[in-house]
């Protein structure tokens, strides 16, 4: 999760966001309590860790700070969307949703018939969100980038988004991710953008690189409970922070404990031609 | 519930594993009846072993390390929409007399009263797994007679429905809980009483329930757990997190 271009967002005192995503830990909650989103786009908002987002709830129950418009999608469903987005499709045929109540809550999604089989068929238009940002272990500066560990939807994410903007743990030399191009999850042609983000992740895990924090999580959960805490809790971790550096100074120790320090690597992959 | 819901796998299965309570079940599962069960997870991880250590969520990197598969959300999911996955787990807030389970909202949809989570990817397990197993906590006003919304089917109104409404998969054939087993029965695929758990009795199980729940022909006491099965607990759950 890039919370280091959520706390950005939060920090330019972005409006009107439709944020796009499967699962977003608490990162959309944030941006909702900050007053950014208008949309949310996605599966499941609340905290991984402490259950609801309050947040999210206050907006969808009470219109605070402002409604929301609330477009509910199935985890395997938005991830379709994408791909039709990224591949150039319309939409795409599923029967994975058939039966669910988002069919009548989202209304961008129609029951239709299959043509071929005659059966119920549901149809997910293709999504094509503005900008993906996207947290990586390392990219050289072309933004030409390694991922590894599963990946959810970030290739189909960003294939489908108008720009690409990744955060990278680790800035490395062209040649050591050219070394593997069957880890390149995203090529540096299609990329705009790319940040040197030690720890973007925060709090969340990234493989290899930071173990989740999740006493965070929980904190996060009991400091937002009411509106005023929640401006609480954003002006100190967020607000009055000038950037990335300066939340990751403030996090000092507790952030140093998370990093990863074991070694655990592949083997190599041989691609010699001769 | 653990012991239970572990029973539900079978050797050889590929399963949809998901968090907390299903993934101590099919750690048992694996390590008594089931050695050669697969996890699938939907951020995009397959594991024969479970993961060694404390899970928060299934991208955390214990559950990666030594994983049979990481790979994308898609490619998981699609396990299951190709009709590749033998069952799923599922938990929620409310679930009714024929399955239908709800994480989205109680009340109304416009004006909820409470705002959950979301689906995740329930629907999709629940639409395309060959058999849904469902784990929730037996309390009157979590198995409710109808659910506010359906956001992961199981028979829908009862009878047909499912078939009708163009699902592929089997629907739920378990419900789990703190308490008893109920399995859906006759040609309505109401859920009935199947066993109750030791410990516990039939007015408790059915004064609990928020619906009027019927028994199947020959309810049973739900077997208790073996030696080997926990054994398996007490391996997979170091800390007495599920015990408790």
């Amino acid at each position: 999760m890039p919370f280091a271009a959520t706390h950005e967002l939060i920090r330019q005192g972005r409006r009107g966001l439709n944020m796009i995503a499967p699962i977003s830990d608490i990162s959309t909650d944030m941006l909702i309590g900050a007053g950014c989103v208008t949309e949310v786009t996605g599966a499941w908002v609340g905290n991984v860790s402490g259950g609801m987002g309050h947040n999210y709830r206050r907006a969808a129950e009470h219109g605070t700070p402002h409604p929301i418009k609330i477009n509910d999608y199935s985890n395997f469903a938005i991830g379709m969307a994408f791909f039709a987005g990224a591949y150039g499709l319309p939409y795409v045929p599923l029967k994975s949703i058939l039966g669910s109540d988002i069919l009548k809550s989202n209304k961008n999604i129609k029951l239709d018939t299959d043509p071929f089989s005659g059966e119920p068929v549901a149809l997910v238009p293709a999504l094509k969100p503005d900008v993906a940002f996207l947290v990586v272990q390392r990219a050289d500066r072309f933004g030409n980038s390694h991922i590894w560990g599963s990946t959810g939807l970030t290739q189909e994410a960003s294939i489908a988004a108008n720009k690409i903007i990744v955060l990278a743990d680790e800035i490395v030399e062209p040649e050591v991710i050219a070394s593997d191009p069957s880890r390149v999850l995203i090529p540096g042609f299609g990329v705009d953008a790319v940040c040197h983000v030690p720890a973007a992740c925060h709090p969340a895990p990234l493989i290899g690189k930071w173990q989740r924090d999740n006493q965070f999580f929980h904190d996060y959960h009991k400091e937002t409970r009411e509106p005023a805490d929640f401006d609480r809790w954003c002006d100190e971790w967020v607000r009055d922070l000038p950037d990335h550096t300066a939340y990751r100074a403030k996090l000092g120790g507790q952030l140093e404990e998370l990093r990863i320090l074991g070694d655990a690597p592949s083997a190599p992959a041989n691609y010699a031609t001769e | 519930m653990i012991i239970a819901a572990a029973r539900q796998i079978a050797d050889g299965e590929r399963i949809f594993v998901g968090m907390r309570l299903p993934i101590t079940a099919y750690g048992v599962a694996r390590l008594t009846h089931a050695p050669n069960a697969v996890g699938l997870f939907e951020s995009g991880v397959a594991r024969y072993e479970p993961a060694d250590g404390m899970l928060y969520t299934m991208c955390d990197g214990p559950n990666q390390l030594g994983a049979a598969w990481t790979t994308g959300l898609i490619q998981i999911m699609g396990l299951l929409s190709g009709g590749r996955v033998h069952a799923g787990f599922i938990g929620g807030a409310e679930v009714d007399k024929f399955g239908n389970i709800n994480t989205s909202y109680i009340g109304d949809i416009d004006n909820p009263k409470v705002k959950l989570p979301g689906s995740g990817g329930a629907p999709d397990i629940a639409a395309m797994a060959e058999r849904l197993v469902i784990i929730i906590n037996h309390q009157k006003h979590r198995l409710v007679e109808k659910v506010d919304f359906i956001t992961s089917p199981g028979f829908l109104d009862g009878g047909d429905a499912r078939k009708k409404a163009g699902l592929p998969g089997g629907g739920p054939a378990m419900l789990i809980t703190d308490r008893a087993t109920l399995q859906p029965y006759g040609p309505d695929n109401e859920f009935h009483l199947a066993s109750i758990h030791p410990g516990h009795t039939l007015e408790e199980v059915v004064g609990n329930t928020g619906w009027d729940l019927k028994s199947m022909p020959n309810v049973t006491e739900t077997p208790p757990p073996t030696e080997a099965e926990m054994d398996a607990l007490h391996h997979i759950d170091k800390e007495g997190f599920w015990r408790s």
